[in-house]
């Protein structure tokens, strides 16, 4: 039961792996950062499976009900009796599950990057950043109080924004770097106003408290966040829409997407580990952990529900044109954690009807193993072509073995073919969405045939496509370090799906036997086996197909390529709009009102001290002639004016 | 044997702080100013023996003060004399004209 002992251990090894090769400098601990880093991570790692295997099969249980236990607690800042900001430590079956994933993950990406940032000049300081990112992460996901999910929130932003800005020599990565920055960070201000709203009228930020209170139809806090509302809509559904308003910006969602695809400029396995498995799906996180008030609040989760739907059909369509690896599995990742979304949106609470809660997390779970092993993949093919195109590629094959197979293996999963992990998990959500949501199913479905292609559209263009050219390429496949966490996610992959993830991840925290529906299968295995297949004639070989299509689709073509024009819309608001209206008056505001306050008070001294000057003249005499000058005029004022 | 009268001690004092003051503007030799100052707290010093004497006989806080200015005058020599020297030693003069470096 005792969990305190060595818990707080788990998040705070990274932490001390950042501070300790962080003030190393990026000399002192050139050669053994890498080491330095993956051993404190295994040790994290070993001590979150323990974690894991305590709490889902010893003692987490009581009476057959999963309890959130709070390991670890402390106030860190205390407003009033009731409001105070706590730091601790919770483990609930989400929590203890996204332990194992961050932890695991985060130590692929480790050990992968011993090979693939082999020889950067700024090694160390690269492991020092993992370090704090998975130090904020841990954090976040073992949250007790919403303004401590916020500090880590903010911070796994900070750790992104270093590690995209990774190289800073280009300059596309620092655009990109405060492009992923600045969009979070607008996200994150809806997010705040949702947590301030939720403070001052749930009158709690601890999650449990908050939950309970928000939960019960007859609480005073619900009542009154019912009855009151702000243009029209009431302010629970206010808060709520503002905290997935954060998440949805952490989480790429549609239309806070943009970030996402530009993030691809740091290095392929900090795309693995933030931009696939962890911190994007830190709002579909949220979400959960806040999902019975969620329930209980009919328009902010229909909200969620179709800003997931449009998240993951829009970001399927914009994955199959493009040309570049990693943004087409960025796309990917974005219409995978929309399908996320929408699983919360249409799932019931309690029991059989939380199917879409479970299904959302099972997804979540694999989904960090198959897409972290297609980054990593992707990873090292750049490593071998150096170019992130596919043209550039074809015909790696043989010359990569491991990848090749683990790549597909993963794609496999993700097109959600039996008995790859992704189908089982979208297999679950599939049948929320047919049970609650027609619409959104057949969205769903149509998605995860896009998906299939796309994803074996990257494998054939990749792998097949051309011969196989031996001599051209300048050595092989990669270090084993590589090739370890391939295999090793390849065996996730092959696996997580078995997990009986119903009776451990539920609504209520009550286990349930989910069934296994044949018939319901075959329609979206059917899907994606077209998908496949039409992937296979266009790409598996070399030829004008594909060419001849995009120019049939023209204008769709063209707008599918510039990803909906999304970007430009942006640029337009930004730099027309706002620009505009705001920022030009705003700028002649501080030049002329502003400075030029300052600058008058400036000039109006300077022009009197150069007036007055000569009376510093150097010469002592004068100066007591001054002073006898000032003590007669004083004696006279005495003498004649004295009463 | 009749007293002398106070006004004329005044007289003597006074004449001494304006022989003192005009010293001390005229002169640019900084010894002879500093006699100047001298003269001035002379002549203060009377002040202050005088009025004990004449109004207040049977004190003695005038005759304190007294001795109090020709102690801190003899301290304030010796240090006007050190920054004399230390005048003479960087401007191989000590005429108040030559430094006038501490201007605008």
């Amino acid at each position: 039961m005792n969990y305190s002992s060595y818990i707080a251990l788990i998040p705070l090894l990274p932490l001390a792996g950042f501070l300790m090769l962080g003030m190393g400098g990026k000399d002192r601990f050139k050669g053994s950062a890498g080491g330095i880093g993956t051993f404190l991570l295994l040790i994290s790692a070993a001590l979150a499976a323990y974690t894991a295997y305590q709490y889902f099969f010893v003692n987490g249980k009581i009476q057959d009900v999963y309890q959130p236990v709070t390991a670890l607690k402390f106030t860190w800042l205390s407003f009033s009796e009731n409001l105070s900001i706590d730091m601790g430590i919770v483990l609930d079956p989400i929590s203890v599950m996204m332990l194992v994933v961050v932890t695991f993950v985060s130590l692929m990406v480790h050990i992968f990057s011993l090979g693939y940032m082999k020889g950067e000049e700024r090694f160390s300081t690269y492991y020092s950043f993992l370090g704090l990112f998975t130090f904020s992460m841990l954090g976040l996901v073992i949250a007790s109080n919403i303004f401590q999910i916020y500090i880590f929130w903010e911070l796994v932003g900070v750790s992104s924004y270093l590690l995209i800005g990774f190289y800073y020599k280009r300059p596309a990565a620092v655009a990109a770097a405060k492009k992923a920055f600045i969009v979070t960070r607008f996200a994150d201000l809806g997010f705040l106003i949702g947590i301030l709203v939720l403070g001052l009228n749930g009158g709690s930020l601890d999650f449990n408290t908050l939950v309970e209170r928000l939960t019960d139809p007859q609480s005073p806090q619900l009542v009154d966040m019912t009855a009151t509302s702000f243009l029209g809509i009431s302010v629970i559904t206010w808060a709520l829409t503002l905290v997935f308003i954060g998440g949805a910006g952490k989480s790429a969602m549609f239309p806070l997407h943009v970030w996402l695809p530009d993030a691809m400029e740091g290095p392929t396995p900090v795309s693995a580990l933030i931009h696939a498995a962890t911190m994007v799906v830190a709002g579909v996180y949220l979400v959960a952990r806040l999902f019975p008030i969620f329930y209980f609040n009919h328009l902010a989760l229909q909200i969620v529900t179709w800003v997931g739907a449009l998240s993951a059909v829009i970001a399927a369509i914009i994955a199959c044109t493009q040309t570049d690896i990693k943004r087409v599995l960025a796309y990917s990742t974005m219409s995978q954690i929309g399908y996320m979304m929408f699983a919360l949106g249409v799932s019931g609470y309690g029991g059989e009807a939380g199917l879409g809660y479970t299904a959302s997390m099972f997804h979540l779970f694999t989904h960090a193993f198959f897409k972290s092993l297609l980054f990593l993949g992707a990873g090292a093919v750049i490593h071998l072509v150096h170019s992130n195109e596919i043209k550039d590629m074809g015909g790696l094959q043989k010359l990569m073995p491991v990848t090749h197979f683990t790549f597909l293996i993963a794609c496999l999963a993700i097109a959600g073919i039996p008995p790859f992990a992704g189908f089982f998990s979208k297999e679950e959500i599939l049948l929320a969405a047919s049970l609650h949501h027609p619409i959104i199913y057949y969205i769903a479905l149509v998605t995860s045939g896009i998906t299939a292609f796309y994803m074996f559209r990257l494998y054939f263009s990749i792998f097949w496509h051309k011969k196989t050219d031996k001599e051209k390429q300048p050595h092989g496949e990669g270090t084993v370090s590589m090739k370890i966490p391939l295999i090793l996610l390849g065996a996730g992959t092959l696996l997580a799906g078995f997990i009986p993830f119903s009776s451990l991840v539920t609504t209520d925290g009550i286990p349930y036997h989910s069934e296994f529906h044949l018939s319901f299968s075959l329609l979206p295995v059917a899907l994606g086996i077209i998908g496949i297949a039409t992937a296979y004639i266009l790409y598996f070989r070399q030829n004008d197909r594909p060419q001849r299509i995009s120019s049939t689709l023209g204008g769709l073509y063209q707008l599918a390529y510039k990803k909906f024009y999304i970007d430009e819309i942006y640029l337009f608001i930004t730099k027309k709009i706002i620009f505009n209206l705001v920022g030009k008056p705003a700028a002649w505001f501080d030049r002329h009102i502003v400075d030029g306050c300052i600058n008058g008070i400036a000039t109006v001294t300077a022009s009197i001290s150069s007036a007055i000057k000569g009376i510093q003249s150097g010469k002592v005499q004068q100066y007591a002639l001054y002073f006898f000058g000032g003590i007669l005029t004083l004696a006279i004022l005495f003498i004649y004016l004295w009463t | 044997m009749s007293e002398i009268p106070v006004t004329h001690i005044l007289f003597v004092s006074t004449a001494l702080f304006f022989i003192g003051m005009y010293g001390l503007f005229t002169r640019r030799n900084m010894i002879t100013m500093l006699m100047a100052i001298e003269l001035i707290l002379n002549s203060v010093n009377i002040n202050f023996v005088v009025f004990n004497k004449y109004l207040y006989p049977e004190k003695l806080d005038g005759l304190f003060f007294t001795i109090f200015i020709i102690t801190i005058a003899a301290a304030e020599a010796a240090v006007a004399i050190a920054i004399i020297i230390n005048l003479y030693r960087s401007h191989h003069s000590i005429d108040v004209e030559d430094a006038t470096e501490m201007k605008y």
